[in-house]
């Protein structure tokens, strides 16, 4: 191997292990990517079944199926499983995929801790499933954990917070092999600002992860001492203060939002000129404004608990603020919509999903604008507005970028092309599906409908219904991205070594299917010049 | 956006509703917007709520309008050639980032404006303690010795139990009725003094514009000046996640006027309906022993 000249003569042979060693003892960043990802879609698929038990709970009113204590858990376990289990996994997973093969580089550069930050992950998500089974249940205080509400639960308490404390630290050793490879393992001449703007975003997003989980490790384990130790950092009868774990916990759980979100500006950023057949129109202040976003997402976190009754300097600030941040995240969609013009478009399905980010996540970023109204925002929070807001952002946002970027480079992967036809197909549904979801909910929330409640007065069941209608569309056409994604893996069309034919970036000048071990000897000058982004 | 353009966008919206609302028996489908709510600041958060919503519009617009102005102009097969050359412009970037800036300082003042409102919480005339329980609401008019607990009334209460077989369309005001409500009078600064017992609850009036969390060790003010004239009942309910019951702990308002207010303090102080013992650790009601027995 160490005698070829360049990848491109490279051949598929390589000495992998085989079996289940290959996977326990994966060090490759192409095999620990595919678990990730393989982790998220069965993660997703869970989180899914719970969200349409909630949905099916709330088709009409009265309580039909499940008990208003499962209830508030299949809430929380839904939030907990797709965020921490779906999307920041399958992120990861493609990180591990597509870093090595844009930088130039053979392999992450740290392949054993990698190997380790993924193994954690399904003790993690066991630890949490089995709280379903423990006396008292699975937690059922929403997924932000409030104390003291979430100090009262039962047995899953300190295996909820010991799951979480696995995730956290997965996801800063992930986080920590991504930086170390882009700082140190680009090809010679890949300079920062010649990257494909995931591996910027991602970038931005594993800093934001190093910076945040320890904050949440922390919160989280107060809240430990607190049930066991008896600490009072937020139990009030002890001089503590609950409104403290609230600003805790948003000074992680905003940048957590950019950190589900900004991969997917990442992916976006690419198929977008791909389809469009034309360069990103401005690249540089598309790596300023994902870096002044970032920057933001720091300082509005108490956009998240305008009612919890602060001094109205503060609640001035984070409007303030929280209004900033709608500023870079525009630049982003004009200049993505810049791209698209005098271009020549073709609506393949990876662009099909970009697309529908780009109208979706559009749709998400103005009701946030909405949401930073704060008098606005005493009406809104806590309703159904909200819920449609951060699903607007995160379903069509996230998960749609998530998916048009497997099907995207699922070519270039496998080697081999996935079924366009069906792929169309369950780009429709989902699209119709999750407008038929998340839309109405707007209206609930107006209408005073407030978020995670199991039954409801009949005024609201019209919508209601309508909603878990549309959930179920949406839920189920999800079995046709895996039926697609298997049926192109066993028996898809041979792809050719370019299969986007304007696609740029280093991972396309890999042969197909890429090679086990990326670049094996860096690309020549040359060959990353003619395969960077502003070429 | 001029008033027109506005008039014309609603009358459209109107006109929409009412098309699809004999889809339904009941009517329910045109419950599409905020209330405009019948106190002085739900007035003004409802503007600006219009106010930022029509921005929202106005950007969707163009911005949408550009997408897909691009998606049918250069379309591969309608044989569009990439113009390769477009990478960048300061002047376009520029513009796009100044632009929204206007935008947000336009749509921050009057924000600001109703927000300073909100918090001025001065010359109220009537206070009145609200304590969040798991699961039900304690009222408390300072000064008044009048107290009592307000719950989720007792025919939803059945109803609403898993598999209860009782239908919900059948209970009036299911889940949004109370044994006892809060009894204010109309055209009167009444502030609300917000505090909970065990877990944090919000208090929330759609139709008063405002919700306030109620939190354990805290005490939340929230003020409200329901217009005269606009006597009646308004609903609302706990808005923040307390726990197994969260979806049922409603609120209901009565307002009535300042005259039938007094009569019913008077009544409440003599009658002896509200409980002697204060709001720690109060023997429940019978009305809320009633709710809280299914509940097991
Ligand atoms: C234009 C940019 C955005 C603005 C101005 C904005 C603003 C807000 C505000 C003010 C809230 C709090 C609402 C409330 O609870 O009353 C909120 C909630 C939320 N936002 Fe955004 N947002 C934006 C973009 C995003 C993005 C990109 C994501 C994630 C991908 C996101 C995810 C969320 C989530 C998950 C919540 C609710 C969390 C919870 O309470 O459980 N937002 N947003
Ligand atoms: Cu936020
Ligand atoms: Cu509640």
């Amino acid at each position: 191997m160490a005698n070829t000249t360049t990848a491109h003569t490279h051949d598929d042979h390589d000495h992998k292990p085989h079996g289940l060693k290959r996977w326990l003892f994966a060090t490759n960043h192409k095999d620990i990517g595919t678990m990730y990802l393989v982790f998220a879609c069965v993660l997703f698929f869970l989180g899914g079944a719970m969200a349409l038990v909630i949905r099916a709970e709330l088709f009409q009113p009265g309580l039909q199926f499940v008990d208003p204590g499962f209830f508030n858990s299949m809430t929380t376990m839904h939030a907990l499983l797709m965020i921490f289990g779906a999307v920041m996994p399958a992120w990861t997973g493609l990180a591990n995929w597509m870093v090595p093969m844009q930088i130039g580089a053979p392999d992450m550069a740290l392949p054993r801790l990698n190997n380790f930050s993924f193994w954690l992950l399904p003790f993690a998500f066991t630890l949490l499933l089995l709280t379903l089974f423990v006396p008292g249940g699975a937690p059922a205080g929403g997924w932000t954990l409030y104390p003291p509400l979430s100090l009262q639960a039962g047995d899953s308490f300190p295996l909820t917070i010991f799951a979480i404390h696995l995730m956290g630290i997965s996801s800063i050793l992930g986080a920590i092999n991504v930086v170390v490879t882009i700082m140190n393992m680009r090809a010679p001449g890949m300079g920062l600002l010649n990257m494909p703007l995931f591996c910027w975003t991602w970038l931005i997003t594993a800093y934001l992860l190093i910076a945040v989980m320890p904050v949440l490790a922390g919160a989280v384990t107060m809240l430990l001492t607190d049930h066991f130790f008896g600490t009072s950092f937020f139990t009030a009868s002890g001089g503590g203060d609950p409104v403290m774990f609230q600003h805790i916990f948003w000074f992680f759980g905003h940048p957590e939002v950019y950190i589900l979100i900004l991969p997917a500006f990442g992916v976006v950023s690419e198929i977008i000129p791909t389809f469009s057949r034309k360069p990103l129109f401005g690249y540089e202040s598309m790596v300023y404004a994902s870096a002044s976003i970032a920057f933001l997402s720091f300082i509005v976190w108490a956009h998240h608990m305008f009612t919890v009754g602060m001094p109205l300097a503060g609640q001035l600030f984070f409007m303030l603020s929280t209004m900033l941040i709608a500023v870079p995240t525009g630049v982003k969609v004009f200049n993505w919509c810049a791209t698209m013009w005098k271009g020549s478009i073709s609506f393949e399905t990876p662009m099909l999903f970009s697309l529908a980010f780009l109208f979706l996540f559009t749709i998400g970023g103005l009701s946030g604008l909405m949401l930073a109204i704060v008098p606005a925002d005493f009406q809104y929070h806590d309703s159904y507005f909200v819920v449609a807001h951060f699903h607007y952002v995160l379903v069509p946002g996230a998960v749609f970028a998530i998916m048009a970027g497997v099907y995207y480079w699922l070519p270039k992967w496998s080697g081999r092309m996935y079924n366009e036809k069906i792929g169309k197909l369950h780009f429709w549904l989902s699209t119709i599906g999750v407008n038929v979801l998340f839309f109405p909910q707007h209206f609930l929330g107006l209408a005073g409908m407030p978020r995670r409640i199991p039954d409801y007065s009949t005024q609201f069941a019209d919508w209601n219904m309508v909603s878990s209608v549309g959930a179920f569309i949406f839920g189920f056409s999800q079995l046709l991205f895996v039926y697609v994604v298997w049926n192109a893996v066993r028996s898809g069309e041979k792809a050719p070594q370019r299969p986007w034919e304007s696609a740029r970036g280093l991972d396309w000048e890999l042969p197909t299917p890429a090679p086990y071990h990326s670049w094996e000897t860096p690309p020549s000058r040359d060959v990353v010049a003619h395969g960077t982004v502003q070429h | 956006m001029s008033r027109q353009i506005r008039h014309v966008l609603s009358s459209a919206a109107a006109a929409l509703v009412a098309a699809l609302a004999p889809l339904a028996a009941h009517a329910e489908w045109g419950n599409l917007n905020m209330p405009v709510g019948v106190t002085e600041l739900s007035k003004q958060i409802y503007s600006l709520h219009m106010t930022i919503f029509w921005w929202c519009v106005a950007i969707g617009v163009f911005v949408f309008g550009w997408m897909i102005w691009s998606l049918v102009a250069f379309r591969k097969s309608k044989g569009a050639v990439a113009d390769t050359s477009i990478t960048h412009s300061t002047k376009a970037e520029i513009v796009w980032t100044l632009i929204p800036v206007v935008i947000l300082v336009i749509m921050a003042i009057p924000a600001a404006r109703t927000l300073i409102a909100i918090e001025d919480t001065r010359n109220t005339e009537l206070s009145i303690k609200v304590t969040g329980y798991q699961w039900k609401w304690h009222y408390d008019y300072l000064g008044e010795d009048v107290k009592f607990f307000s719950a989720l009334e007792r025919t939803s209460d059945e109803t609403r139990q898993l598999q209860s077989g009782l239908d919900p369309n059948a209970v009036p005001e299911y889940l949004r009725d109370v044994d006892k409500p809060l009894v204010v009078p109309e055209d009167t600064k009444v502030r609300l003094l917000l505090t909970a017992q065990d877990v944090i609850h919000a208090w929330w009036v759609p139709q008063f514009g405002m919700k306030k969390d109620a939190i354990p060790g805290v005490v939340n003010e929230l003020w409200f000046k329901v217009d005269a004239g606009k006597t009646g009942i308004y609903r609302g309910q706990c808005a923040e996640l307390c726990g197994r019951d969260h979806g049922f702990m409603p609120i209901v308002v009565k307002v009535v006027t300042k005259e039938e207010y007094k009569a019913w303090v008077a009544a409440q102080q003599t009658d002896g309906a509200n409980e002697a013992a204060p709001a720690v650790n109060a023997a429940p009601t019978v009305a809320s022993i009633a709710t809280a027995a299914p509940q097991g």
